[in-house]
């Protein structure tokens, strides 16, 4: 069991999701930065999808009533355990009653906590991830609240010992990207802008905005123009990493906790690879768009 | 089922946006491409399209393929069942006196149009199970709200524009209350969360408060 002593600025419960929900308005949620939950969960033996934290910016402090073993990947931060710093993206056992400390994020936006047994929360619609967007899930943490560990110790879904548990034989721990660069594939509605709007999100230059959240980063930089005469669009489904542009011009890419349709048009959207680099966008930070 | 005259377009490493004419058509794209690719992780309708995606990029097929299996015709699919959902209702909403005297009509002549309407869920948004109806008489179509209200509770039967709706769970909204449901609209732990499913008919019925 964990209980929470600080959240920082928000710390929630996720997984990788509940994909296949989108025909009734249920947005996929999960982890924004899918490779570091796996790596972290990894670390401690678990499952790759199995429930951690994900923290924001200024990290998170709690306790472990009963011990644990933990590792945190993802934005880089401090880790202590009881005062004393542990290696981040390695495993640590704590003793029962110590205080885990996840410190700012010293690059990017969130970092994983994972613990070995996974985290248990309600399951909902398949999933133990907070939903910012829809209110579906366990609600974001607060000072106090306790999460019980899931069933451990965990059995990897083949029956074997999980090779990432072994030490050494770490896949590596995702690096956050110094300059980012998201790759994009243009379109769906890359012909409702006007010419050279293309041009203009490769050339930028974009910065990233701190009214950004779990359902998307919103850009600022020279507004984008749309096509003279292009109308108003109907609702259409979008997917993670659409990068959706309203009137206003200025594009947001969406993430995980993004709705399920939309009605501004989607003139081009984030390769798979690159949604972690979108989710670990640091707010203020420059960024930029590579059409593939 | 007969040629649907579709465009496919890219949309990221996993899916496609299907464009067609109209909502009816969306509905058999939908069905069809269900069964052609049993492996969609999510099939979405919008107001005249549909989003296919696949749950990885190497599922994804090559678009000339989709083309050929969307809007060859034939395919020999059966049609999928229809799902039919009446919703019992209690005519005393919020707006019902405002929307008589802005479109002449009395309280009552509103509620027998809205009874009287068979609707088809057009696609979902806004909130898990909210689903977007068309079907509204063009006598009911009335703006939304310019300001919208920070709370609308749950079950509220609602219209805006071409559409009825029911707000499945309280939050903030803008459409015309014109009644509310006890109907339970999503219920995220049963098999089928969604009372009402794209593509599904739904008619409202008036019942005592």
């Amino acid at each position: 069991m964990i209980e929470i002593i600080d959240p920082g600025l928000l710390t929630t419960v996720q997984d990788i999701g509940r994909p296949g929900y989108a025909a009734l308005g249920v947005p996929p949620s999960g982890a924004v930065d899918r490779p570091s939950l796996i790596a972290a969960n990894a670390l401690v033996g678990n499952p790759p999808g199995m429930a951690c934290l994900e923290t924001t910016l200024t990290g998170v402090s709690l306790r472990l009533p009963k011990g644990g073993v933990a590792a945190v990947t993802g934005a880089r931060a401090v880790v202590r355990v009881d005062g004393e710093e542990v290696a981040f993206g390695e495993p640590f056992a704590a003793d029962p009653g110590a205080v885990v400390e996840v410190g700012p994020a010293a690059e990017g936006v969130r970092s994983y906590l994972a613990f070995a047994g996974g985290l248990d929360a309600e399951p909902v619609l398949g999933s133990r991830s907070t939903d910012l967007l829809t209110g579906l899930g366990p609600p974001p943490l607060a000072p106090t609240v306790a999460v019980p560990f899931g069933p451990g110790p965990p059995i990897p879904p083949d029956g074997a010992r999980h090779p990432y548990a072994e030490p050494g034989s770490s896949p590596g721990i995702p690096a956050v990207a110094a300059n980012p660069v998201l790759r994009v594939v243009a379109g769906p509605r890359a012909d409702r802008f006007a010419a050279g709007a293309l041009e203009a999100l490769e050339a930028g230059p974009w910065t990233v905005s701190p009214r950004s959240n779990r359902i998307g980063v919103r850009i600022e930089g020279d507004p984008l123009a749309p096509l003279a005469g292009a109308g108003e669009l109907r609702s259409e489904g979008i997917v993670t990493g659409s990068i959706q542009v309203p009137p206003s011009g200025l594009p947001t890419v969406m993430l995980n906790d993004r709705p399920t349709t939309g009605g501004y048009p989607v003139i081009a959207v984030v390769i798979e690879e690159d949604l972690r680099i979108a989710g670990q966008l640091r707010p203020g930070s420059p960024v930029r768009f590579s059409i593939g | 089922m007969s040629a649907i005259a579709i465009e496919v377009r890219p949309c990221g490493q996993r899916a496609f946006l299907i464009e067609a004419a109209d909502n009816a058509s969306v509905h058999a794209l939908a069905e069809r491409a269900t069964g052609v690719w049993p492996g969609l992780e999510d099939v979405v309708a919008g107001h005249r399209t549909v989003l296919l995606a696949w749950p990885t990029p190497d599922d994804l097929p090559k678009q000339g393929e989709v083309e050929a299996a969307l809007a060859g015709g034939g395919g020999g699919l059966a049609p999928g069942e229809r799902q039919e959902v009446v919703i019992p209702t209690v005519y005393r909403g919020d707006d019902l006196g405002a929307i008589a005297r802005e479109t002449g009509l009395s309280e009552e002549a509103v509620v027998a149009l809205h009874v009287g309407a068979s609707f088809t869920a057009a696609f979902t948004g806004f909130a898990p199970g909210f689903a977007y109806l068309l079907g509204l008489p063009r006598e009911l179509q009335v703006p939304r709200l310019d300001d919208p209200r920070t709370r609308v509770v749950s079950g509220s039967v609602a219209i805006a524009g071409e559409y009825s709706a029911i707000y499945p769970t309280a939050s903030p909204g803008g459409w015309r209350l014109i009644g509310r449901t006890e109907a339970v609209v999503f219920d995220p732990s049963s098999d089928r969360p969604a009372l009402i499913e794209p593509g599904a008919t739904v008619r409202f019925e008036q019942v005592a408060p």
